[in-house]
């Protein structure tokens, strides 16, 4: 009897329910998705290589998966919590026919249960064959290959997916006793009639709150944009309270200055049933403000996340193609004396090394140099005559107050333009020329090249060796030696080959070539010979300083580090929105059989159903679009912040693409809710017509 | 004087055929141009159907409802709706103004629904405040007036549009006596000053009273029907209440 009541529930408050169960499958269906990673054929593919981080990534993914539980379980009680309020009435009813609290939440608990169900089955569903669509995916991010396509189920996951929903479901269950239980009967019979008390401000107020609140987020915006320098820890926590703080102020203050500002202008107030739309949303916003701003701020986090993670994604994965164009780059520092980063005196043996070369020190190691093409060797000077602070002239003063974490006393790479040129060929980069009085500084770290361009197009020059140089340009050329996954030369200079570079200033040598391999499995097998024990022993015993970075262990780091930002990324992106989205929802159809009456009267004294219509799309339009232009506005000054801190990561990036891919998210999924909302409201407000 | 509104045979029928309710069994009557008519009869009489269906609120089984010579349940949709905010005014028992407008927004909504220019609006409505008295509460809120305020800004909405007829559904019914009685008083002035046509639908024998005729309702038939004529308004009262006692003690709540 109880199961039959409770399915004619389900089936009566279908409509109520909807978004309710297609935001939980959803969830369910993200959370398969993400934690059945790590059997996707791609991945698979992907993580032979790099097996480490994607252990990692595995294990983040699963921390991370315990927040998103904790978000979705928050979600699934206000949602709940949200339906029952809508039906205290009918329990009411209930108990006016004698049934007893505890039967009550029997009812609750069976549709609890069966919603349960039903949206851990669809999930599920969705999930495994969504699951193929993303390895799909992953193989097209990360170049796996692709070729041998198989349906993938893991059952790890899906019992992790039906364990952690499972729990939710209960807590959902002893919340929902635990509300039924503090209700009162006359509260429940007479909760249709109680309608919301309307609080209305004072539009004089809302308009001041409005501009302090506008003023508040300018500040904000200011720092992190213009005076970005100038932020520490501390004072970026600042922004971002102040940021919230008024973002709470401009929900909290909008609608009274919008309707004020439109008051103003009787031509659109007193046009058709604008008056209406704005005193209606005026009305509401009072009991939506905290919700609207965090929904506001999940949107903000969502656009940030998805954006920048798609972006690290897209600047790896060209970077690498770009700043690791050969197999293998070794570096040692050549004449050492004193002492090592730590203090301690380097040994004797070190030092004896660091007077050959690497060339010598390989055929000391017995190294086949068979396994080598295209080798080129290059010699770095550096002299503490010419630093950091010497290349500044005029500007030094300048800089010094702008940047204040700037190391000036460093010594400078210094190479001659002929060397560089070898290896810029090798590389398949921009080489270059100088007149005998030119010198030319390679910079493709941003934040640097800023720092450097003020020097050089003050035309500064630079003593060394008892010769002055003057800039061939006018701002940093881009260029690099050392291969790296990301834009982080932070400056090179390059000198005529006339320049007296002795050997009393030489620092660093420098090799880079090919592996005399054609397919992919001969360049591993020369990588293996690097790595291998007997090698590392033998370079061991000389106490070698040599370093190497090989195209391959690059990739592998770099398409790690990639995967897993892009996961997780893309995992709590998806979460955000559609918590906010459904959250948002959920109260537009709410607040829409509230307003049933209220549109039934307009239509009484004439309106028709076009004009109706109109009227309760601007006003759903209204709540989904305000939160998100503001998350908007707040993303541009936030990403534009996190490309500037993180700039190694983005140096160099365009973030077109990834913006188009997160709009494209937010308008699918965003979007989605919101036409269901306004479709579901429309039908809602049509239900009386009579 | 012109017939505003005619009804000829109405019928309307609800339920199906093993289980037929005849709401409205075949009415017939006319009201002329500037008149103000009562309509009374006891709870289930079908007074209120009848009314919904002037009103085109409801659709009728048969039968023809003509107004200025247009007859409106042959319209549809849209037609429909531009007919009812252009010809019709209505007042209501429960007032039915916006919570969220201000007296002013409330009655200005009328027109604003039929695009009316903004200028002329805010003489429209100031003017019509003064006529019916409540100046001083058009920037208040619904919650912020009494009952019988209420409806007399609900009479404003429904007067504004210059409609040919307003309808009037129990509109003392949620009305203390005082109220009422200065409610009615702005009826007559409507009525008789402004000319215009009032269909008022009440079980009250005391409002009823302000009416020029009084057509009487029983089981979807038209019973009886007075009209005041010379009488003073205490004479038709007890007209009215001989009539109310001629129906039955169904209708017993009549002072």
């Amino acid at each position: 009897m109880l199961f039959k009541l409770s399915l004619k529930n389900i089936k009566k408050s279908f409509k109520d329910y909807t978004i309710y169960f297609i935001t939980l499958a959803l969830g369910v269906a993200i959370f398969y998705i993400f934690n059945s990673l790590d059997s996707q054929r791609a991945m698979i593919e992907v993580s032979k290589s790099t097996e480490k981080l994607i252990e990692l990534m595995i294990n983040m993914l699963a921390w991370v998966s315990v927040f998103v539980s904790f978000i979705l379980g928050f979600l699934i009680v206000y949602a709940n919590n949200f339906l029952i309020k809508r039906r205290k009435k009918e329990f009411g009813i209930y108990m006016t026919l004698g049934m007893g609290r505890r039967k009550i939440s029997k009812i609750l608990i069976i549709e609890t249960l069966m919603i349960g169900v039903m949206s851990l089955g669809v999930g599920l569903i969705m999930g495994i064959f969504g699951s193929q669509f993303m390895s799909i995916l992953v193989g097209k991010l990360f170049a796996a290959d692709m070729s041998k396509f198989e349906f993938v189920f893991s059952s790890a996951a899906c019992i992790k997916t039906c364990v952690y929903f499972g729990i939710m479901y209960l807590l959902v269950m002893l919340f929902n006793t635990f509300t039924i239980s503090r209700y009162k009967l006359i509260d429940l019979l007479t909760a249709v009639k109680k309608t919301e008390k309307i609080k209305l401000k004072n539009t004089v107020i809302s308009v001041i709150l409005f501009i302090i609140s506008i003023v508040m987020l300018g500040y904000a915006y200011y720092n992190v944009s213009a005076r970005i320098h100038n932020l520490n820890q501390e004072k970026i926590l600042i922004m971002i309270g102040i940021g919230t703080f008024a973002t709470f102020l401009f929900f909290f203050s909008l609608s009274g200055f919008i309707l004020k500002l439109v008051q103003s202008c009787k031509k659109i107030y007193f046009k058709e049933l604008n008056m209406f739309v704005l005193r209606q949303t005026n009305a509401k916003i009072n009991t939506t403000v905290v919700s609207m701003s965090i929904i506001c701020l999940l949107l903000f986090l969502t656009i940030c996340i998805l954006s920048s993670a798609l972006a690290v994604n897209l600047v790896i994965q060209t970077g690498i193609r770009e700043l690791a164009p050969v197999d293998i780059g070794i570096s040692k520092t050549l004449d050492l004396s004193g002492n090592d980063a730590y203090g301690n005196p380097y040994s004797e043996k070190r030092i004896e090394d660091s007077k050959i070369s690497i060339i010598d020190t390989l055929k000391k190691v017995d190294f086949d140099f068979n396994d080598l093409v295209d080798l080129v060797d290059i010699t770095i000077y550096a002299t503490n005559e010419l630093t950091v602070e010497d290349t500044f002239g005029d500007q030094l003063e300048n800089v010094k107050s702008q940047f204040q974490m700037l190391k000036l006393d460093t010594a400078e790479d210094i190479i001659k333009v002929s060397d560089y040129n070898k290896v810029a060929r090798l590389y398949g980069i921009q080489e270059y020329s100088l007149q005998d009085d030119e010198y030319i500084i390679l910079c493709d770290y941003k934040n640097m090249k800023i720092v450097r361009d003020m020097a050089l197009k003050e035309n500064t020059n630079i003593k060394l060796l008892g010769k002055t140089y003057h800039p061939k340009y006018n701002e940093c050329q881009d260029g690099f030696i050392y291969m790296s996954a990301n834009h982080i030369n932070t400056g090179i200079i390059l000198v005529p080959d006339s320049c007296n570079l002795t050997e009393d200033v030489r620092a660093v040598n420098y090799i880079a070539a090919n592996y005399h391999a054609t397919t992919k499995e001969e360049r591993k097998a020369i990588e293996e010979k690097f790595l291998s024990d007997d090698f590392l022993n033998k370079l061991k015993e000389l106490d070698s300083d040599l370093s190497a970075e090989s195209k391959i262990s690059i990739f592998e780091a770099s398409t790690g580090l990639s995967a897993m930002v892009t996961f997780i990324g893309i995992y709590l992106g998806m979460i955000f929105l559609i918590s906010s989205a459904a959250i948002l929802a959920l109260k537009e159809l709410s607040e829409s059989s509230d307003n049933k009456e209220r549109y039934n009267i307009l239509r009484r004294i004439g309106a028709d159903e076009k004009m109706i219509n109109k009227a309760l799309f601007r006003q759903i339009g209204i709540f989904f679009i305000t939160p998100l232009l503001l998350a908007i506005i707040h993303s541009i000054f936030g990403i534009y912040f996190a490309t500037n801190i993180l700039d190694s990561l983005f140096s160099g990036s365009d973030l077109t693409t990834s913006i188009i891919m997160t709009a494209t998210f937010i308008i699918f999924i965003y979007g989605g809710y919101f036409v269901a909302t306004y479709f579901g409201s429309k039908n809602i407000i049509k239900e009386c017509n009579h | 004087m012109d017939t505003v509104l005619e009804v000829k045979n109405l019928e309307k029928y609800y339920g199906n055929k093993s289980n037929l309710t005849k709401a409205i069994d075949d009415i017939s009557f006319k009201v002329d141009e500037g008149e103000f008519v009562g309509i009374m009869g006891a709870s289930g009489s079908g007074k209120t159907t009848l009314l919904n269906t002037i009103s085109t609120i409801d659709r009728v089984t048969a039968g023809n409802i003509i107004i200025k010579g247009k007859d409106i349940t042959k319209l549809k949709g849209n037609h429909l709706n531009k007919f009812r905010r252009e010809e019709l005014g209505f007042i209501f028992q429960d007032f039915n103004l916006l919570d969220t407008l201000t007296s002013y927004e409330n009655i200005a909504l009328a027109l604003t629904i039929q695009k009316e220019s903004p200028k002329e609006i805010e003489e429209k409505v100031k003017d019509i405040a003064k006529k019916l008295e409540i100046e001083d509460i058009l920037n208040k809120y619904p919650y912020q007036i009494s009952g019988g305020q209420k409806q007399r800004v609900a009479s404003a909405r429904a007067i504004i549009t210059n409609p040919k007829i307003v309808l009037a559904d129990e509109p003392t019914g949620a009305l203390d006596s005082k109220s009422a009685k200065k409610l009615l008083e702005n009826f007559e002035y409507l009525n008789k000053e402004l000319r215009a046509t009032i269909l008022m639908v009440t079980h009250d024998a005391f409002t009823a009273s302000y009416a020029d005729r009084i057509l009487f309702i029983k089981d979807g038939k038209i019973f009886n029907e007075i009209i005041k004529g010379k009488d003073s308004r205490k004479e038709f009262f007890e007209k009215i209440i001989e009539v109310v006692t001629l129906l039955g003690g169904e209708l017993n709540d009549v002072i």
